[in-house]
């Protein structure tokens, strides 16, 4: 995909970001001496790893929202799917380290004195199944889930509230002991990923860059498929479905490979967040979460993809701040921030940066921007 | 059938809606390459009729064919599309956020899959045929402009250019120019002028001067049914006519 670049100002500069941060990210950790004020610590690598992936569950929002104008108020149900597919992997991986010590059964099985493994959990001592099944069972629930919703032509609000129906319905069923899933408690106290300690600086460290690599690529994928003429198809859906319906086009499977594509996008961020935070449990499914990755989104600035990254990263940010500083004004801050940027930035940060940096332009370009033609009013492109 | 080589045959249609009878026995036909213009008061069945041929509506009684052999009662309305039946609508709809280049690309014909649409690149049959349609249009000098900045006038002609890029044998444009400029409309009259003989289009209008400007063969429909025809001095001659419709 040569030329992919050519015309994504900013994705040129997030690409750079993202590669600074994979590069040197390591090196201040590890190689800077941990006296020195360069030095990034331990809880800084925690916090950036975090951020990254939800920046690419911001992107796999953005994905459909600000291209194809679906509204999911559900995504974190798929991003806990992927979390919870990798937990089952670290919690095999564990094995006769557990509290009980039992080779195969994960401590919360000893514990509810079940004698084997349930069928599902076959498979997950291999990292590379549980890689599979962090993508297939995500979009598999995308695609049920997408194909009764589209194809009874649910849209609009209609359909955002049915996915926080969903991701509250999977909370719920999480919750439960006999789901097999460790219930309240989740999965936790992992040791080791294909051997490497996940307590160790260098593990973090090389999560953190795995994560800055795949979030790059899933850039890319999305960058691929907006610019596509499937990517001006849907962009059509989104401004006028039954006009494309009308020009031949199924907007059913046009919205549901999308919706399936991002939900194996959110998937995947969720099984890079498990190792690094080092806990899954039922809360990830809260309906509450789900909102928080569109506020991201619509902060950053829906309909860019890397908008949707700086978002998430920057909201993330504010909350760590102030659940540390101010820890009783965050929801407060949130709530503020949504309604400020709704109301003066409805294009989120990046919108405002680039008709900042156009108004910029504007008088010293040399061509006039507007031509008074015979028709009527053309801007010159 | 009483003739044959017609594009359009439309023999003894009627639609009701609850009792009302919206086309009453309705005899029409259209010639291939004919330019015809179909008048007549507000509820005369001109809507209906098109609503029919489309397949939006269905007929009660009666047939509709597309040429000889295509029974449109049958079909269904991407199926009418698929045989070559365009329709414009009245509010233009194109895609606002997309370049008048990139409206015409989705319009041309080609395989729609989505996973076909991930990776197709326009072929040089397609690239030759928008750049007849920019040209048919005059939207030439606007392809890379973004749609919703055009003009009214001009957000018609890249739906009519939008219909012409699948080529389709028969074409209905519901009121092309209402809401235009005195210089859009006869910018429209001479693209719909271009188009007679490449294609059969059949333009329903309010706009009296607009349809002289085009007209060869006039229909005049009144409660459902052909109350007159013929050319536009005929028409305007006709007793009943001027009596139903021009208000004379």
């Amino acid at each position: 995909m040569p030329g992919l670049l050519q015309r994504d100002r900013g994705g040129r500069w997030f690409l750079g970001i993202l590669a600074a941060v994979a590069i040197f990210v390591p090196i201040l950790n590890l190689a800077v001496p941990a006296g020195s004020a360069l030095h990034l610590s331990d809880y800084g690598i925690g916090l950036i790893g975090k951020y990254l992936c939800y920046g690419l569950l911001a992107l796999s929002i953005d994905l459909i929202w600000g291209y194809c104008g679906i509204l999911s108020l559900g995504h974190g149900a798929f991003f806990a799917l992927g979390g919870y597919a990798m937990g089952m992997y670290l919690m095999r991986e564990i094995g006769p380290r557990g509290v009980y010590g039992d080779p195969i059964l994960p401590d919360f099985m000893v514990f509810l004195n079940w004698k084997s493994l349930p069928w599902f959990w076959h498979g997950f001592n291999h990292l590379a199944f549980a890689a599979l099944m962090v993508m297939v069972v995500p979009g598999l629930l995308g695609l049920v889930f997408g194909w009764f919703a589209f194809r009874s032509r649910v849209t609009g609000v209609y359909f955002s509230i049915i996915t926080q129906a969903l991701t509250y319905a999977l909370m719920l069923a999480f919750f439960r002991n006999d789901m097999g899933f460790g219930g309240n408690n989740g999965f936790t106290d992992f040791k080791d990923i294909l051997g490497f300690d996940l307590h160790s600086d260098r593990t973090h460290v090389s999560l953190l860059v795995i994560t800055a690599v795949i979030l790059a690529a899933a850039y890319l994928v999305c960058r691929w498929i907006v610019e596509s003429r499937a990517g001006r198809v849907i962009r059509a859906i989104r401004d006028a479905e039954s006009r494309t319906r009308f020009l031949g086009y199924s907007v059913e499977s046009y919205k549901l490979w999308l919706f399936v594509f991002s939900c194996v996008l959110a998937g995947i961020a969720g099984s890079l967040y498990v190792p690094q935070i080092g806990i899954i449990n039922p809360s990830e499914f809260d309906p509450i979460g789900s909102i928080e990755a569109v506020i991201w989104v619509a902060v950053g600035g829906r309909g860019t993809l890397y908008g949707a990254v700086a978002g998430a990263v920057l909201v993330n940010y504010a909350k760590t701040y102030f659940t540390g500083a101010l820890p009783e004004i965050w929801l407060y801050a949130l709530g503020l921030l949504f309604v400020l940027v709704t109301r003066f930035l409805p294009d989120g940060i990046i919108g405002a940066w680039e008709l900042h940096r156009k108004r910029r332009a504007l008088p010293d370009s040399p061509e006039p921007a507007h031509v008074e033609g015979e028709e009527g009013v053309i801007v010159k492109k | 059938m009483s003739t044959r080589g017609k594009r359009l045959y439309l023999e003894d249609l009627t639609v009701s809606f609850d009792g009302f009878k919206a086309l009453n026995k309705l005899n029409l036909y259209v010639d291939p390459g004919e330019l015809l213009c179909i008048i007549g008061p507000n509820g005369a069945g001109k809507t209906t009729m098109m609503d029919v041929i489309t397949g939006k509506t269905r007929a009660d009684t009666g047939s509709a064919f597309f040429g000889d052999a295509i029974d449109l009662l049958k079909l269904t309305e991407p199926e009418i599309v698929a045989v070559g039946i365009g329709r414009k609508f009245q509010k233009p709809t194109v895609f606002e956020e997309l370049t008048v280049f990139e409206n015409l690309e989705l319009a041309s014909a080609g395989n729609r899959s989505f996973f076909n649409t991930l990776r197709a690149r326009i072929t040089p049959q397609q690239r030759k045929r928008i750049d007849e349609v920019l040209d048919i249009t005059g939207l030439g000098d606007h392809q890379a402009s973004l749609a919703k900045i055009l003009s009214h006038g001009q957000k018609q002609w890249l739906e009519i250019g939008m219909l012409l890029m699948q080529n389709p044998e028969l074409l209905l444009v519901d009121e092309p120019v209402a809401g235009m400029t005195p210089h859009e409309i006869e910018r429209t009259s001479e693209l719909l002028l271009s188009l007679e003989g490449e294609h059969s289009i059949v333009v329903v209008e309010h706009d009296m001067s607009f349809v002289r400007s085009i007209a060869r063969r006039v229909v005049v429909l009144h409660e459902g049914s052909v109350l007159a025809e013929g050319d536009m001095e005929k028409v305007q001659n006709d007793a009943r006519v001027k009596e139903v419709y021009l208000g004379v």
